[in-house]
């Protein structure tokens, strides 16, 4: 699942991913007729219009074995609110088996093909966005920072708050800018304090916030994907 | 600004300007936040004991009445009165006419956010009788006329040179910018007031049904100088504050201070079990408990119905990012941050929460920080969905999002969106990132670059990418 954001404004993640996966040994297939997964429409309260992206998505991906997401929030919004969203209907159970297949790209790396080792597309010091969907919402936090820390060639550090909000939050982010914006502006005074040159994250949201702001600033430093950072297995 | 704006907006943006405001509130949510991550990682069994409470509260939830039906007789027993006010005006009603009937000309207050809400400082003025608060905090927003701007810290907002400068306009000379120094004077202010009052008016944490035990939690011990001191003591309390038993209590304080200040207990913890017997040397003459409903009892069955665990230790504003940005005031009501909001639509409705309900990025820090686990994220996409099903949510707002459901559901539709915003981005863009963009993605591109859409989307990709394999 490319999902929206990564569809449209991200494609080189998807690429890297598809070859990354291959180079694993994955047989990688994309569905045809994606278009977004529904988040946004569900947080904002649009319940019956995500129901039914659900009710269409769902089916796409009837035959994958597991469907791998490049960001938290919709693989959350996948494993999380898809079977609530079709609790009266008879695709629930099918809404339940694809929760229950959905991984996040680092759980999948790491969970699922027990790969931990990489080396790494970028040089110098990197450090890690905990995505909130995926941090809180999926409950995962190790297994974007194993891949990060056994990088070859680049130096992880942790970020100071790192589990705090980058101000996106979908709709937000254009509801209230200005509050958007500041919150941002705290999170990456945090990644300057860690001298990182490499913001890594595994969520386009995040990745759209944190990266449009540092290039308002003119900053040097990058927010990238984890799959721009994974370069080849090493082990 | 354009016409997205609405007045939370405005008031937010203003907050932000505030650089004192900005600068009081981070050092006193990081510190906050510390505190309670410090007091948690000490106490291993905390975690179990949150289940536990949440428990409590969900039993003692589902049977109310007779809790409070236990609390009521077991007070009268003990020669207190308890009154049951099912609006603001009621409550503000039943203690105007106590302090008629018991000829209160001043009435003493430690903090209580239940009487915030229902404005009683304003009431008792009016009716002759003066409120002095006697919180630390409390004290300085009543002298800077204004309103608490957190639950449990309610002049969060202001600089020690604030308020320093507030009591100097006060005292008419100069006074250091020095906490303790600020303490000392407050204190001497307030031990007349204590002395000279007729009237204590407290909240209450807690009130145990099977004993009959109004408890109150503070730092200052002034909650104990306004039950102990004025001949006459009313306690206002919201109905869902109720708690079975002692052993319930104690489970309760076990998390309370660590999740509101870090403390392993407040420093006071104060028992008042009706007015003072034959035989006691401190207590009240008069006791009475105001029950305050105020659309409270009917979320029981309602979509906010979590939301009246809640303890009000104010530990989801210390870590919601959007709160420590602009503080309380801009939320505009009494309760401010994310459980602010739910109470908010409790209290005014859902209709007074349509751009509130939308002040969270549902990051769901309040919920990890909150002591009985209230899932404020989910209940905040519950107000949302019924302010767009009860067509609350703005016609402008429905119809793009119905638009941008209609394109979700129909994939060429999408991809043919998708080549016109590639065509029509074209003026606005500038090595790789557009910087600027009219109408309601300028709301982005306001602060924010933005990535172009892609020359090849991955959609477009595929093909060739899936010659590679």
């Amino acid at each position: 699942m490319v999902t929206c954001l990564g569809d449209l404004f991200y494609p080189e993640v998807g690429v890297r991913i598809v070859r990354l996966l291959r180079r694993l040994g994955v047989t990688v297939d994309f569905p045809a007729g994606q278009t977004c997964c529904g988040l946004p429409l569900f947080n904002s309260g649009y319940h019956a219009e995500a129901a039914e992206v659900a009710r269409r998505t769902l089916p796409l991906f009837r035959d994958s074995q597991h469907v791998v997401v490049p960001s938290g929030s919709c693989a959350w919004m996948v494993k999380h609110e898809y079977p609530g969203l079709m609790k009266d209907s008879p695709l629930r159970a099918e809404a339940e088996r694809l929760a229950s297949r959905t991984y996040e790209l680092s759980q999948f790396l790491v969970s699922v093909l027990g790969k931990t080792r990489f080396s790494s597309a970028v040089a110098g010091r990197v450090t890690y966005h905990d995505s909130c969907h995926l941090r809180r919402g999926l409950g995962e936090s190790e297994s974007p920072r194993t891949l990060l820390r056994n990088l070859q060639g680049a130096e992880f550090v942790e970020l100071p708050a790192s589990d705090e909000c980058c101000g996106f939050g979908g709709s937000f982010a254009v509801r209230l800018p200005e509050v958007s914006s500041s919150i941002v502006d705290r999170k990456l005074a945090n990644v300057e304090a860690a001298g990182a040159a490499c913001l890594v994250a595994c969520d386009a949201g995040c990745l759209m916030q944190m990266g449009g702001r540092l290039r308002r600033r003119n900053s040097p430093i990058r927010a990238m994907h984890l799959a721009e950072v994974l370069e080849a297995d090493v082990g | 600004m354009t016409e997205l704006t609405t007045p939370f907006r405005q008031r937010a943006a203003a907050a932000l300007d505030d650089a004192f405001l900005r600068q009081a509130l981070t050092i006193a949510t990081t510190k906050f936040i510390d505190l309670r991550r410090e007091a948690f990682d000490e106490f291993p069994e905390g975690e179990a004991l949150r289940d536990r409470a949440r428990a409590i509260k969900e039993a003692t939830l589902q049977r109310l009445d007779h809790y409070l039906g236990q609390l009521i007789d077991n007070i009268e027993r003990r020669g207190g009165h308890v009154h049951y006010a099912d609006t603001a005006a009621d409550a503000r009603r039943i203690i105007l006419d106590i302090a008629r009937r018991t000829g209160a000309r001043l009435a003493v207050k430690s903090k209580s956010m239940a009487t915030e809400e229902i404005e009683l400082n304003e009431a008792l003025l009016e009716a002759g009788v003066t409120p002095v608060e006697t919180d630390l905090g409390e004290y300085i927003i009543q002298l800077a006329h204004e309103k608490p701007s957190h639950i449990i810290a309610p002049a969060i907002h202001k600089t020690k040179g604030q308020v320093a400068e507030l009591f100097a306009k006060e005292l008419k000379r100069e006074v250091a910018a020095d906490p303790e120094e600020l303490t000392r004077i407050a204190r001497v202010e307030l031990r007349d007031k204590f002395l000279a009052a007729d009237l204590g008016i407290t909240g209450a944490n807690f009130a145990v049904a099977d004993t009959g035990t109004v408890v109150l939690v503070t730092n200052e011990g002034n909650g104990r100088m306004v039950t102990s001191l004025p001949r006459v003591h009313v306690a206002v309390m919201g109905v869902e504050k109720v708690i079975p038993s002692m052993s319930d209590l104690v489970v309760f304080l076990a998390i309370l201070a660590k999740s509101a200040t870090g403390q392993k207990l407040s420093s006071y913890t104060t028992l008042v079990q009706g007015p003072r017997r034959a035989g006691e040397l401190e207590g009240a003459e008069e006791f009475h408990l105001v029950l305050l409903d105020n659309g409270r009892v009917k979320q029981i069955g309602g979509t906010l119905r979590e939301a009246l665990a809640c303890l009000r230790c104010g530990a989801c504003l210390n870590v919601c990012p959007v709160y420590r940005q602009i503080g309380g005031h801009a939320y505009g009501y009494t309760y401010p941050g994310p459980i602010g909001i739910l109470l908010t639509a409790m209290l005014h409705g859902g209709e007074a929460v349509t751009d509130l309900a939308h002040a969270s990025s549902l990051c769901g820090a309040c919920l990890d920080a909150c002591p009985v686990r209230i899932d404020i994220p989910r209940m905040l996409i519950e107000l949302r969905n019924e302010n767009v099903e009860h067509e609350v949510a703005p016609r402008g707002e429905r119809l793009v999002f119905r638009l941008f459901a209609r394109l979700l559901t129909r994939p060429r539709l999408f991809r043919l969106a998708a080549s016109l915003g590639r065509l029509a981005q074209r003026p606005f863009t500038r090595g790789g990132a557009i910087r600027g963009l009219p109408g309601l993605f300028g709301e982005w591109t306001r602060t924010r670059d933005l990535p172009p859409v892609a020359r090849q989307t991955f959609t477009e990709r595929w093909a060739s990418l899936e010659r590679e394999a």
